[in-house]
């Protein structure tokens, strides 16, 4: 599929010095190796003088990009990614095939992480106290502290940090505190996993993580569960789900999904069936489903209001005990405790522990209860024994619970150590703030959601001089060593001992980008029966607010990624502001509109959001979104949208229901860029039963006949078709297994350098975006339902872009793409306008950032830039076919079956798309276009679509057919 | 001109379209007076301060688009054209106007057009002026416009003979060409009798410079008549194929509400509509301004009428049609696209141009509204403002809801739409005033060819002077 990932930086290192060199040598090589490859203009100049590259390391071909295999980390799993590096510097991300979590596939924040590196608005430099300082001086400050902590035990130390995701970082946490008994070390992230660990130390007395069998499940029910999108596993999830559904689709019991929700979900939208129930019931619906099967110990409570819910509770009832082993209930990370531990009853009433979920030792090194932990720290903070505070990568004074009052116990503490990728809220109220290191610049390590460890290596020097959290640790321990790459190195080499040479070994993980046989043992666990309390919650004060983090910036630390900020957000299609979520028939009852500021109301503290009317949104009910209202986020981030923290407290971290809300008059401007929900009736996204496909099987093969005669188009023709003799590049989009997660849109934008445009441009909807995901709402037999169509250039045949352009600047290819060329176009337009899909983009203004020097390196070399007034669009990453070209003809060959892979096919969790040669029969696209389902948007048209789409495909329960 | 006159005007039995009294020299006074020796009135001056100043918008906004981009518009993605591109067919049509009377109706021998046919020309080549310049103006990178040529270039490209644009540029350039050479040969004759009438010698060189040496010889008049008339020959097909062609720009793409082939002639009919409307504005004011009534007649209004009550109706037909295609088509998109226009977000616009095109020029049927001026004159300044509003509403309700409801958008133009656009006015009026300051409104020897007796001598009088 793509490049041999070429050799890992290590060897490329080990080549140049026989012996694996020191941190500095290594940076200064690479900073030398940056230099010589004639990258210029970047921020960071090697301090060091150049060396002539007087051998260049084998393999090494100017020009041409190397991969390296590296980690993204995440609480909870990570994501293996394989990095492509032109000439020393990371341009973009692709999945880890080998990688259990990734299996080839990335998902939307994942391919920003490029971003992110380059992002300008980092912190550059050692701030002390607003000075400008440096590593040196810290260095001597914290000599000092130390000779003082280390008398006292450590006693008035401590740190605080995201859950540790790096194993090895645990470890040096252990060890320092070995060193200082006394000391701490707190961990917070506002979006954890409190109740996950909660709900298993109370169902099985040990801390476990639920690992889903999606590929072994008939039925599933998630209970508030986004598993498909957010959470460990998630791109693992949806791959699983996706092939699952796709290979039992022609068997007797096709996968069927269920879902409970208090909030509109992605994995909801997938749902054969869904009922929405405000949170309030939420745990009395959990309770009565369990009572229903027959776990033991679970009172069923009445409550009246959910009559409706129960022959639809009944139904799923059957359905999961009529799949025993084969069924499995998910619940989301926002659930109580309460709920997790009846989860874990019921999977075991079902039989699903050890057939669709296995339980495994939680991934994260350290778990700790979160909450409790950033609480003990703010008791100790107002107690005045807190000396020392080093606070790395977390940022409560922006994220904690308002109810702790942390930014005014942080106040207590006489040294403050802030340590992070940004100078941001936290790090204004610290008396140092140190520049930390970017993911892609760092050696560290993590763990997948089975367990699997990979390693984490840098792709650059660090832009700007900033230390790796185990660089700090390091030094805060006042250890020897304190390079990363040692420290990382050390870990394993004592972690993993064996008998060949740890150097072959680890040469190895490097260049796979996984420690084999690292998965996590399942763990034979089983849930006791024990009578389960359930606080029983009186009617709400006022409407329920229920928070959840952004879909795209999740709980704010991404707020300066302006990918993901322009990014629409999977449901609502908003971008750059957080929204409050709230049912038309509530929405109607208190007068609010689409972009009324609402004023959120509690006793001790308020908020306001954007007032944003969604389907599925449980009456009564307003879903809120952390992550925005940043104050000190960088010039991307900082002030958009409203903070939601100020509402959160430490009981009731995802749910509120004493919380009045107003229209506050305002109105607040969203840039939403797709307005309209309905189809109008028109034959968009085509949807089948499960049920009509098996009655289509029989015709299959006379459907498919007809569809292969001119790619795809059984309409009268008056031309004579175009012979395509070569290749006839296609692709098919299968909107069954779209989950809509808009990866594939960050993908895009990252290879073909699609520039942002910001909120007010995005609100005259001008978003550039090439790739879009298109969202609509349809009642099919009582359900909601919500599809999500990919929409990238259709490359007609019959393209009307083509005869309407003056200069011939978008003609043809002979292998059917539909192409741009920027330097003929003059910027008539006329093409986009003439473009039934709406595919076409135009550089309405000069929107590619040519003059920020650091992210002129993040450019793809292998596309154009785009400057003002020419037009642009999906290329089917042209690139990327003549690269595959040109290796074919060097190597005298044709290009094969699979060595093509777009961007946005090759980031799909879901695997939804599919792309390649229409002219060889055999090719994954040609049996796709051949599937019954495939038909192409707009056909009627007559525009030949080269781009298709497999239906929309339902698997409803027919007992809740009629309801 | 002596064939094309045959007969006397007032023989007829109609209202004379020339007011009796004037005779061969009086008609000649008068007419070069504006020019010539009248004190420029100070009416003159505020306007063509206004109009300047108007104009002076027009030239600040080509900087700013050129120096910022198309971004300063209101136009987005569903909509790509806006404006612009309106504001483009709406001159052009104006334009039709010019044409249409000093050709056809010359060809058609309608003697009542000799008094309103120099300044309709003229507002014909002003008119293509100001809608040259948007399509050069709109497009991502004007300095590249150029391109649109076919030139010989080592880029070795052509322009792409396929796409209607490229037919506008043949269309458009070949009728600013023949408009400008109609006017100019029109001219010649009277530019002469400004020379020789002139009273300062720069008036005499310029105008003697301009008159390429007019003597006013038989020879001369008959080379004249032959050019004039094959000039008129080939003026007659660009008033019917300009606007087809522009109309093309619409009807060849697939977007609902433009893909009609109903387009070419309504266009035309809507192009004719608009031109007579503008050429009433200009003409009601200037009559009465200059005191020109003895030659801009009620009855030249009142036949003006008829034809604009006539495009009218051809136009209110075109509508009616786009509505029944839609109907019977059964497509979903076309449907929905005149659903769209009676009730969705442009409707009031919609409703507006029904009552400006549809309803009001109604009330030409009455003669006795044709012979209220003031009344013709509001009704001209509606169809006007009617006939922008249906550009607008082809360019703007077609796009901005086409196939795909997932990018429906909405377009809303911004200050610098309106400013290109009020500051193109202020370009046309500019012109308008410094030519009838500068040149004669209404052709002289044309006008004495209409006096009574006028036969036979009319052309001696260049010797006169």
């Amino acid at each position: 599929m793509k490049e041999p990932r070429g050799r890992f930086l290590d060897e490329l290192v080990s080549d140049l010095h026989g012996e694996p060199p020191p941190r500095r040598e290594v940076l200064k090589w690479m900073g030398a190796s940056v230099g010589l490859a004639g990258v210029t203009g970047c921020t960071r100049q090697p301090v060091e003088p150049i060396v002539p590259w007087g051998a260049a390391p084998e393999a090494t071909i100017p020009g041409k990009p190397r991969w390296f295999a590296t980690t993204l980390p995440a609480s909870g799993g990570s994501l293996g990614v394989l990095v492509e590096s032109h000439d020393g510097r990371p341009t973009k991300i692709e999945g880890n095939p080998d990688h259990p979590t990734s299996r080839g596939a990335v998902d939307a924040v994942g391919q920003a992480a490029v971003l992110g590196l380059y992002d300008p608005d980092r912190s550059q430099v050692v701030n002390r106290a607003g000075q400008v300082s440096t590593w040196e001086a810290f260095e001597t400050e914290w000599a000092r502290l130390l000779e003082e902590q280390a008398a006292r035990r450590g006693a008035g130390l401590r740190f605080l940090s995201p859950p540790l995701t790096s194993p090895t970082a645990a470890d040096q946490v252990r060890r320092l505190r070995r060193k200082f008994p006394l000391a701490r070390w707190h961990q917070y992230e506002a979006a954890n996993r409190d109740h996950v660990r909660a709900g298993a130390l109370a169902a099985f007395g040990a801390d476990s993580q639920g690992l889903l069998r999606l590929d072994r499940a008939s039925v599933v029910l998630a209970l508030d569960s986004d598993f498909l999108v957010r959470g460990p596993g998630a791109v693992r999830h949806a791959r699983d789900f996706a092939q699952r559904r796709r290979e039992t689709l022609a068997q007797d019991e096709p996968l069927r999904l269920y879902a409970v929700e208090s909030t509109p979900t992605l994995t909801g939208g997938r749902a054969d069936h869904r009922l929405a129930v405000p949170p309030q019931h939420f745990e009395s619906v959990a309770r009565r489903l369990a009572a229903k099967l027959g776990v033991a110990g679970v009172d069923p409570g009445a409550v009246p209001e959910l009559a409706r819910a129960e022959a639809w509770l009944d139904a799923v009832v059957s359905d999961l005990q009529s799949h025993r082993g084969r069924a499995l209930v998910t619940v989301g990370e926002e659930q109580s405790a309460s709920v997790h531990t009846l989860v874990h009853r019921i999977n075991k009433a079902l039989g699903a522990v050890g057939q669709t979920l296995e339980l495994i030792d939680p991934v994260d090194p350290d778990p700790v209860d979160q909450t409790r932990s950033l609480a003990e720290l703010c008791e100790a903070m107002r107690s005045g024994s807190v000396e020392v505070l080093v606070i790395s990568g977390a940022n409560p004074v922006y994220d904690a619970p308002a109810d702790l009052g942390f930014a005014e116990a942080l106040e207590h503490v006489p040294t403050r150590i802030h340590h992070g990728l940004y100078d941001d809220e936290t790090a204004d109220r610290c008396h140092w703030h140190l520049p930390g290191t970017h993911v892609l610049e760092e050696w560290s390590d993590a763990r997948a959601h089975d367990g699997t460890a990979s390693l984490i290596q840098p792709l650059i020097a660090p832009l700007y001089g900033g230390r790796s959290l185990h660089e700090l640790l390091a030094l805060a321990a006042g250890d020897e060593t304190t390079s990363g790459y040692e420290i990382v190195r050390d870990f394993w080499s004592r972690e993993l001992p064996g008998a060949v040479t740890f150097d072959s070994r680890w040469r190895e993980w490097l260049h796979a980008g996984v420690i084999p046989d690292t998965a996590f043992p399942t763990r034979n666990r089983t849930a006791s029966d024990a009578p389960l309390e359930f606080a029983e919650a009186g009617p709400p004060a006022g409407l329920e607010v229920v928070f959840r983090t952004d879909p795209t910036i999740g709980d704010g630390r991404l707020a300066n990624c302006a990918w993901l900020q322009e990014l629409p957000k999977p449901l609502t299609l908003t971008t750059w502001d957080n929204t409050a979520w709230i049912s038309a028939a509530t929405a109607a009852e208190l007068g609010i509109e689409n972009g009324d500021e609402l004023r959120l109301r509690a006793a001790d503290a308020e908020a306001t959001s954007a007032a944003w009317i969604v389907e599925g949104q449980p009456d009564g009910t307003i879903t809120v979104h952390l992550g925005y209202g940043r104050r000190r986020a960088g010039s991307v981030g900082t002030g958009a949208g409203t903070d939601l923290y100020p509402l959160r407290t430490v009981d009731s971290p995802w749910l509120r229901t004493d919380v009045t809300v107003e229209r506050t008059g305002e109105r607040i401007a969203i840039a939403c860029t797709q307005t309209h929900h309905s189809m109008e009736g028109r034959d968009i996204v085509r949807t089948q039963k499960v049920s009509e496909l098996r009655a289509e099987d029989g015709h299959d093969a006379a459907h498919g006949e007809e569809a292969e005669g001119g790619h795809g188009s059984h309409h009268p023709d008056l031309l004579t078709p175009h012979e395509y003799d070569g290749h006839a590049w296609g692709m098919v989009i299968d909107i069954a297994s779209c989950t809509g997660c808009s990866a594939c849109v960050v993908a895009c934008q990252s290879e073909n350098n699609i520039p942002v445009v910001g909120k007010e441009e995005v609100l005259l909807g001008r978003e550039m975006h090439w790739l879009r995901v298109d969202r609509y709402y349809e009642e099919q037999e009582g359900e909601q339902r919500v599809h999500h169509q990919p929409v990238p250039c259709m490359h007609c045949e019959q393209a009307p872009c083509e005869v309407v352009c003056p200069v011939a600047a978008t003609t043809h290819s002979d292998e059917g793409l539909n192409e741009m060329t920027y330097n003929r176009c003059v910027g008539t337009r006329y093409c986009a306008n003439n473009c039934p899909y709406k595919v076409r983009r135009f550089n309405f203004f000069q929107y590619a950032d040519t003059r920020t020097e650091s992210l002129a390196l993040l450019a793809n070399p292998d596309v154009t830039v785009r400057t003002r007034g020419v037009m642009e669009k999906c290329t089917y990453c042209v690139q990327r076919i003549n690269q595959a070209r040109i290796e074919a003809k060097r190597e005298g060959r044709e290009v094969r079956e699979g060595e093509v892979v777009t961007a946005c096919q090759a980031t799909c969790p879901a695997q939804a798309i599919s792309f390649g040669d229409l002219n060889d029969p055999d090719s994954a696209v040609s049996r796709a276009r051949r599937d019954a389902r495939n038909y192409g948007l707009l056909e009627e048209l007559n525009t030949k679509p080269r781009t298709t789409y497999l239906t929309q495909v339902t698997n409803p329960n027919e007992e809740l057919g009629a309801s | 001109m002596t064939d094309s006159t045959p007969t006397a005007p007032t023989g007829s039995g109609r209202p004379p379209v020339i007011e009796p009294g004037h005779s061969l020299s009086s008609v000649t006074d008068k007419i070069s007076s504006i020019v010539l020796t009248r004190r420029t009135s100070l009416a003159w001056f505020v306007g063509l301060g206004f109009s300047l100043a108007l104009a002076s918008v027009l030239l600040l906004s080509i900087v700013v688009l050129v120096l910022k981009g198309t971004g300063i518009w209101g136009l987005n993605n569903p909509v790509a054209w806006g404006f612009a591109i309106i504001n483009f067919v709406w001159w052009i049509g104006i334009g039709h106007a010019g044409t249409l009377i000093s050709a056809i109706l010359l060809l058609l021998k309608q003697e009542w057009r000799t008094s309103i046919n120099r300044f309709a020309e003229a507002m014909t080549l002003f008119a293509v002026s100001c809608a040259g310049l948007y399509p050069l103006l709109h497009v991502g990178r004007p300095w590249l416009a150029y391109w649109l040529l076919p030139y010989p270039n080592t880029m070795g490209m052509w322009p792409q003979f396929r796409s209607p644009l490229i037919w506008d540029v043949f269309a458009v350039s070949t009728y600013a060409t023949v408009s400008l050479l109609f006017w100019y040969v029109g001219l010649i004759p009277d530019l002469a009798t400004l020379r020789d009438r002139s009273q300062n010698k720069i008036g005499r060189v310029v105008y003697g410079a301009a008159a390429m040496g007019w003597r006013g010889a038989a020879r001369h008049w008959t080379r004249y008549e032959t050019a004039y008339l094959l000039l008129a020959g080939l003026a007659t097909p660009l008033v019917v194929s300009v606007h087809t062609v522009v109309s093309f720009d619409f009807a060849v793409s697939v977007i609902p509400g433009w893909h009609a082939t109903i387009f070419p002639p309504y266009f035309v009919a809507g192009a004719i509509f608009s031109g007579f409307a503008m050429v009433m504005t200009l003409a009601i004011p200037l009559r009465s301004v200059f005191g020109l009534e003895g030659f801009i007649t009620d009855r030249h209004l009142s036949n003006m009428a008829k034809v604009m009550l006539a495009t009218g109706l051809i136009v209110v037909y075109g509508y009616a049609m786009e509505i029944f295609t839609a109907w019977y088509s059964g497509a979903p998109a076309e449907q929905y696209m005149v659903a769209n226009r009676f009730f969705g977000p442009y409707a009031p616009q919609f409703w507006a141009l029904l009552f400006c095109n549809g309803v009001v020029p109604q009330l030409m049927w009455f003669q006795k509204v044709r012979r209220k001026v003031w009344l013709l004159f509001l009704i001209s300044i509606v169809i006007n403002v009617g006939m922008w509003l249906e550009r607008f509403i082809i360019v703007v309700t077609s796009l901005h809801r086409d196939y795909l409801p997932s990018s429906w958008g909405m377009y809303s133009p911004t200050f610098w739409d309106w400013a290109m656009y009020i500051g193109s006015i202020g370009l046309f009026f500019t012109l308008l005033l410094l030519f009838i300051r500068f040149l004669p409104m209404i052709s002289i020897f044309e006008m004495r060819t209409l006096l009574p007796g006028a036969q036979g001598s009319s052309h001696d009088e260049g010797d006169e002077h």
